[in-house]
Order: C-alpha cells, then sequence, then structure tokens
C-alpha cells in the first residue's frame, strides 16, 4: 500500500507538471490547429530564465517565498515574450499556407531554440536550487509530500482555475472561443484575430514557464534538453484528452502522469515512457477525438 | 491601378521600415539579454556578464530584420501578382533544365561520373556518398507517404530501425548474410508499416503525426531495454555484403591499383556497397515514379487533396492509405539493411526523433512529391553539413533556422512538384473582352 501511495503522489506531481504545460499546446491548437513544437522548448527557456533570475535576484537581497514568486514572474514573462516572438516569425507568415509548413517551421524553431541556448548557456546539465522555503505544517508528513510537491498541485490548480476564468469570462477569452470556433466569422463580428493569437501564445507560454521553474525546484537539474521530452509528453496528454478541449488537457495529463508513474513503479522504470506511448496509441484508437474530445462528423 | 494600389504594391514606406526594423532590434536585444549576457558557471553557479554580446545581436537583429521585411513584403507582393494573374506554376530554370532535352544524355553523363567515382575519389567521400544515397533511398520512401499520400509520418526511422535490426541481428545468432537479409528487412519493415497502418486508418492530421511519433519512440525505447539487441550496447561486426564469397580487398584491389588512380586506402568493401546503393536508388527512382503515375498512384494524390471527395469516387481508401504505409516501410527496410553494413555498428541512438526529422526535411525542402526535390533535398542535408564542419557548433542552429526560413518564404521546397494540369481549350477561340 504505500508503494501505491508514493505512486500515486508522483503520479500526480508529474500530471500537474503535464497540464501545465499541455495547456499551452491545447490552446494553441484550439485556436490555429497547429501543433506548436517549440512550446516544450518554450518551458525549458522559461527553466533557464527562473534560474538566471534566481541568482541575480538572490544577489540583491532576495529570499523566500518573494524570491520564488518574483523568479517565476521574471520567467513567465521572458517565456511571454519568446511565445510571441516565435508566433511573429515562425507561425503568423505561414497562416495562410498548407498545414505541414507551419509544423515543419515549428520544428524548425524547436531546433534552433533549443541550440541557442546550449550554445548561450551550456551544453551540462545545471544545477537548480531548491527555492521553495520550508513549509512548517508539513514537516510531520514530510516522508510522504515534499513541499514542492505541495506547491506544484496547488499552483496548477490556481493557474488551471485562473485559466478557466480567462477563458470563460472575460472578453479576451470570448474572443478565442470565437476564433477558435470560426476564424473568418470572428473577423466579421470585429475581432482582432491577430491580437487574439498572440494573447493564446502568450499565455501558454507564461504556464509553461511556471511549469518549468517548479519542475526545477522538484528535479533540482536542468539542461537544454529538458524540452524535447517534456514538450512531447505534454503534447501526448493534451491528444489523449482531446485536443483543444482545456479541461480535456488536464485530464490527460493527469492520466499520463498516473500511467507512467504506475508503470515504473509495477513494472520497470526503463518502460515508463513505452507505456505512455502505448495508452495514447490504444486511446486514439478506441476514441480518435481523445478522452473528451468530439469526434466531429465531416460534412460535406 | 488606383492611387493606394500603387502605393501598396510600391510597398515600402523606408521610414516606417526603418522604424520597425530599430524597433525589432530593440526588441531582440531585450529577449536575449538574460540567456545569452548572463551565462551561468555550471560548476559554482556564479555569473559571466557577456554585454558586447548583446550589441551583436541588435546589431544583427537590425540587419536580419530590414532583410527579412524587405522579402516578406516581395513575397507578399508576388502573391497578390500571382492572384491576379492566376497563371499556371510558374516555371523556375530548374524546372527548365529538368524538362530540357537534353536530361536524358545529362542523367547519363551523371550516372557515368558517379560509377566512376571510386576509383579516383577519397574513402572519406565514397562513405558520405553512401550516406547520401541512403537518405535519397530513405527521402523517396517517406515521399511516398508524405509528400504522395499526404500521410504526416512523424515514426519513419522505426522502419529504417526494423530494416538496420533485422540485418544486425540476423547476422549476429544465425550469421545469414546481407543478400538474404536485404529482402528479409525489406519484408520485416513492410509487415510493421502494415500493422502500424491498421490501427491508424482512421486517424487524421495532427493526431496520425504524434500516433506515429509515438511509434517511432515505442520502437527505440523497446529496443534499448531488450536483452536480444543487446541495448544501448548496440550490435558490432555487422558483415559486409558479400559477392560470391570474393575478398574483395585481397583479390580484387591489387589488380585495379595497377591501372586505376585508386586510393590505397579504400575499403573495396565500401565501394561494392557504394555500388549496391546505386542501384538501389536508381531501382526506387523507377519504381516511385512509376507508382506515382499509376492506377493508385492517383488514387493517393487523391486521398492527399480530399478523403471525402476521393472515397466518393470509389476509391477503395483502406487498400489505399495500407499500401503508401506498407510501401514506404519497404524503402526504409532495404535502407536499414545498408545502413546496418555500412557503418558495421548500429546502437538505437542511430534512430532517434531527430532522424525522423531529418528525413522529413529532405521531403519537404526538397520539394514535397517531387522526385528529383527530394535528391536534391537529400545532397544538401547531408552533404552541406559535412562542408560545415568548420562550424560544428552552429551547425543545428542554421539548420533549424534553414527550416523557418525555408518554410516561410519557400514553403514547396526546392524544386516544387508540378502536378499534370489538363488545358482547356475550346474549340472556337473566345471572345477578346471576356479573357
Amino acid at each position: 500500500m504505500e508503494l501505491f501511495r508514493d505512486l500515486f503522489i508522483s503520479g500526480l506531481t508529474k500530471g500537474s507538471i503535464y497540464a501545465l504545460i499541455a495547456l499551452g499546446y491545447t490552446m494553441v491548437y484550439g485556436i490555429i490547429a497547429l501543433i506548436n513544437f517549440a512550446h516544450g522548448e518554450i518551458y525549458m527557456i522559461g527553466a533557464f530564465t527562473a534560474l538566471i533570475a534566481s541568482v541575480i535576484l538572490g544577489q540583491l537581497g532576495l529570499a523566500g517565498w518573494g524570491l520564488l514568486i518574483s523568479a517565476g514572474a521574471v520567467a513567465a514573462i521572458y517565456a511571454a515574450m519568446y511565445g510571441l516572438t516565435v508566433e511573429k516569425i515562425a507561425y503568423k507568415p505561414l497562416r495562410h499556407s498548407s498545414r505541414i509548413a507551419p509544423l515543419i517551421s515549428a520544428i524548425g524553431m524547436s531546433i534552433f531554440l533549443q541550440n541557442y541556448v546550449q550554445l548561450a548557456q551550456t551544453p551540462n546539465f545545471l544545477i537548480f536550487p531548491d527555492l521553495v522555503p520550508e513549509i512548517d505544517f508539513l514537516a510531520p508528513i514530510a516522508h510522504i509530500v515534499n513541499k514542492n510537491q505541495l506547491i506544484i498541485w496547488l499552483v496548477t490548480i490556481f493557474l488551471m482555475a485562473a485559466l478557466t476564468l480567462i477563458v470563460k469570462h472575460t472578453r479576451l477569452g470570448l474572443a478565442m472561443r470565437a476564433v477558435a470556433q470560426d476564424r473568418d466569422m470572428a473577423r466579421l463580428s470585429g475581432v482582432n484575430i491577430d491580437r487574439v493569437i498572440s494573447a493564446t501564445f502568450v499565455l501558454g507560454s507564461a504556464l509553461a514557464a511556471v511549469g518549468g521553474l517548479l519542475i526545477g525546484c522538484y528535479m533540482q537539474q536542468i539542461d537544454f534538453y529538458i524540452g524535447f521530452l517534456a514538450g512531447m509528453k505534454a503534447f501526448t496528454a493534451a491528444v489523449l484528452g482531446g485536443i483543444g478541449s482545456i479541461p480535456g488537457a488536464v485530464l490527460g495529463a493527469l492520466v499520463l502522469g498516473f500511467a507512467e508513474s504506475f508503470a515504473a513503479g509495477y513494472i520497470s522504470s526503463d518502460y515508463e515512457d513505452v507505456v505512455a506511448f502505448v495508452l495514447l496509441i490504444l486511446i486514439l484508437i478506441v476514441r480518435p477525438g481523445g478522452l473528451l474530445g468530439q469526434t466531429q462528423t465531416q460534412k460535406v | 491601378m488606383t492611387r493606394e494600389s500603387a502605393h501598396q504594391t510600391a510597398g515600402l514606406n523606408w521610414k516606417r521600415e526603418l522604424a520597425l526594423s530599430l524597433l525589432t532590434a530593440l526588441w531582440l536585444g531585450l529577449l536575449t539579454g538574460p540567456l545569452l549576457v548572463c551565462r551561468l558557471n555550471p560548476t559554482d553557479g556564479s555569473i559571466v556578464y557577456r554585454w558586447p554580446l548583446l550589441f551583436y545581436v541588435a546589431g544583427g537583429g537590425f540587419i536580419l530584420s530590414s532583410v527579412w521585411r524587405l522579402l516578406l513584403a516581395r513575397r507578399n507582393l508576388r502573391r497578390r501578382r500571382a492572384e491576379v494573374a492566376l497563371q499556371g506554376p510558374k516555371r523556375t530554370w530548374v524546372d527548365l533544365l529538368l524538362a530540357s532535352r537534353r536530361r536524358c544524355q545529362g542523367l547519363w553523363l551523371v550516372m557515368l561520373f558517379l560509377i566512376s567515382l571510386p576509383f579516383w575519389a577519397s574513402p572519406y567521400t565514397v562513405n558520405i556518398l553512401i550516406t547520401a544515397l541512403i537518405y535519397i533511398t530513405l527521402g523517396l520512401g517517406l515521399n511516398i507517404v508524405v509528400g504522395v499520400s499526404g500521410l504526416l509520418n512523424l515514426g519513419y526511422v522505426a522502419f529504417y530501425a526494423i530494416g538496420a535490426y533485422t540485418y544486425a541481428l540476423l547476422n549476429y545468432y544465425f550469421g545469414l548474410g546481407f543478400w538474404l537479409c536485404l529482402p528479409l528487412g525489406a519484408l520485416t519493415a513492410t509487415i510493421l508499416g502494415l500493422l502500424l497502418g491498421f490501427p491508424v486508418l482512421r486517424l487524421k492530421g495532427d493526431y496520425l503525426a504524434i500516433v506515429t511519433l509515438g511509434f517511432g519512440e515505442i520502437v527505440r525505447l523497446l529496443l534499448t531495454n531488450m536483452e536480444v539487441t543487446r541495448g544501448p550496447r548496440g550490435l558490432a561486426n555487422i558483415s559486409p555484403p558479400g559477392l560470391f564469397g570474393l575478398d574483395l580487398n585481397a583479390l580484387v584491389k591489387p589488380r585495379l591499383l595497377t591501372w586505376l588512380p585508386l586510393d590505397p586506402n579504400m575499403d573495396m568493401n565500401k565501394v561494392f556497397l557504394f555500388f549496391i546503393m546505386l542501384a538501389l536508388v536508381v531501382l526506387t527512382i523507377l519504381a516511385v515514379f512509376r507508382l506515382e503515375n499509376s492506377r493508385l498512384g492517383r488514387a493517393w494524390l487523391a486521398l492527399r487533396e480530399d478523403e471525402i471527395a476521393c472515397q466518393a469516387m470509389g476509391i477503395n481508401r483502406v487498400r489505399a492509405k495500407l499500401t503508401a504505409f506498407a510501401l514506404g516501410a519497404t524503402w526504409a527496410g532495404l535502407a536499414g539493411v545498408v545502413f546496418a553494413s555500412q557503418v558495421t555498428f548500429i546502437n538505437p541512438t542511430s534512430f532517434t526523433f531527430m532522424q525522423s526529422v531529418m528525413i522529413l526535411s529532405i521531403v519537404v525542402l526538397g520539394g514535397m512529391g517531387s522526385i528529383p526535390g527530394v535528391i536534391i533535398g537529400a545532397l544538401v542535408l547531408i552533404l552541406l553539413p559535412e562542408e560545415l564542419r568548420a562550424f560544428a557548433d552552429y551547425r543545428m542552429l542554421l539548420f533549424g533556422a534553414a527550416m523557418v526560413l525555408m518554410m516561410v518564404f519557400r514553403p514547396g521546397g526546392l524544386i516544387q512538384s508540378v502536378r499534370q494540369v489538363y488545358l482547356y481549350q475550346p474549340a472556337q477561340p473566345p471572345d477578346k473582352g471576356q479573357s
């Protein structure tokens, strides 16, 4: 039973991180039907920026929660700027081209960003300091749930709720849903398409950066390559849940997190990733639209 | 033409463009600031500040952004003109060259050149060319799946890996030779292509892409973790292709050395492999060319353009998709067997997602659906990085940037495939007023 409990907790943590990244994928896909392959790199850049910001801010005298939150804010802002720039350079000029062109350009962008960080920083692993301060009431059960895990869950729940509020109850959210449904019709109703798409990239990238900071604190090391696998897993999660759907992304991420964690615990950690992908293929065969996605009937 | 559109086509408001470029440069400086300027020292976690880099980035950003704007304006202008004129596909000099009457003679000359090559070039060149030929085969195979049938396959490398491992395993455990394993590798890959094809028949577009990507990863992870494939240690000492049991290096080489400018260090097995690969590529080109213009090829094209309309025309969608998958896999399997015998040592790191991306880039950069395009794409992508060894660190950076630029400015690839068009020619010339 203890093994089960530990696996459950690590699965929940993994799933929460995947969810933060998967939200960016699913939002972008919902709006412009593009797999943003560079999204994993944005997450990686978020982690690097958070690390650099934490060192500089730490030298300026910040510490404790203030340091964590300000480093997170800097990382989110920078990642948002990167997301915006990537959209302007690699996707916007391609908005009217064939489906495969933006995908290739996204893969190119991802390779570019990976190598950019590798050259600008280091090809080696960097130690990530644990920025989360001790939480007193957690001390008695610290061997079950550590503070990083608790923070990851809380932050994920909070951001998810915030995102749902934005999408459901603000003008921007309304515009986003309109663009997702029918871009031309939204334009005719006076929605500034470019701005809405940019806003989507900004939001998604900021979420990914927060994920980067949290995973950095949790795993305690980062390198330029973390974005690739995390991005692929998060995308798998988004597809699993039904791409384009926000609750779907969260559900898919949790399913994936649990599946991996239990597979690692009960089968073998070598086959953790195999299980994730086999699960993806199986679910897509049974439900081609994902868990919460609607299979759309095509009209001619 | 009204004043406004004249102004638009004249295009460039210099002051505004310059100001925008300046802003872009500032933005880039701000953007790259923390990552480029503040370099973390991995050992002690201190920060090294490198301010001069900021000026390079801003300066470079200014120039690049100006060029970018200019090119983008030109592209949009051209697109607008094309909309107005609505001509057929534009013929570039490459198309003209390929379509010229001398093409056949040109091809013979190229073949003669290639055949003579191993007898005077360095072993290094021959080896690189074998790699390039392998990638041409892979590109042509993937072209069937992605370019012609429009099924985005991001796990193509899995079939390549299966071909290579079929040969390596059979050779390692049972001592089977190249010539027996070549068809066996192709067959195994084909069967796996069918196995993957069946479940994903219902999936479309991006879902298909992610499932194939997942499949590629599953194959790689299995190869890494299974005992029989010896995991990351890989399989070594794979035998080169045999020629009726002749020892090429001992028997043939001394005789050739006497009257040809053959490199004394040349491994004759590599030369033989080069010829095998050359023959394989020629065979592939012929097969793909014939396939494209066959009933099946037209079914693939229809599938790519509109799946529903294609079904409505009575095309068997299931069969078309499965054959596309299976045939694509076949060539990957063949290329895999040759690859295994070329490098004589394989392990799973040769078959990562980046390889799939590489092959996909060959197809896309060369020009989807176009055979000469794929060949040129493979040559550019394999040979160029070899030439750029000096910039080894920046190679992948440039590669990524080139992919983005290519998609923005020439999405059809280097050589765009020319669709067969049927021109409507009315019996009587139409009224001049209407045209």
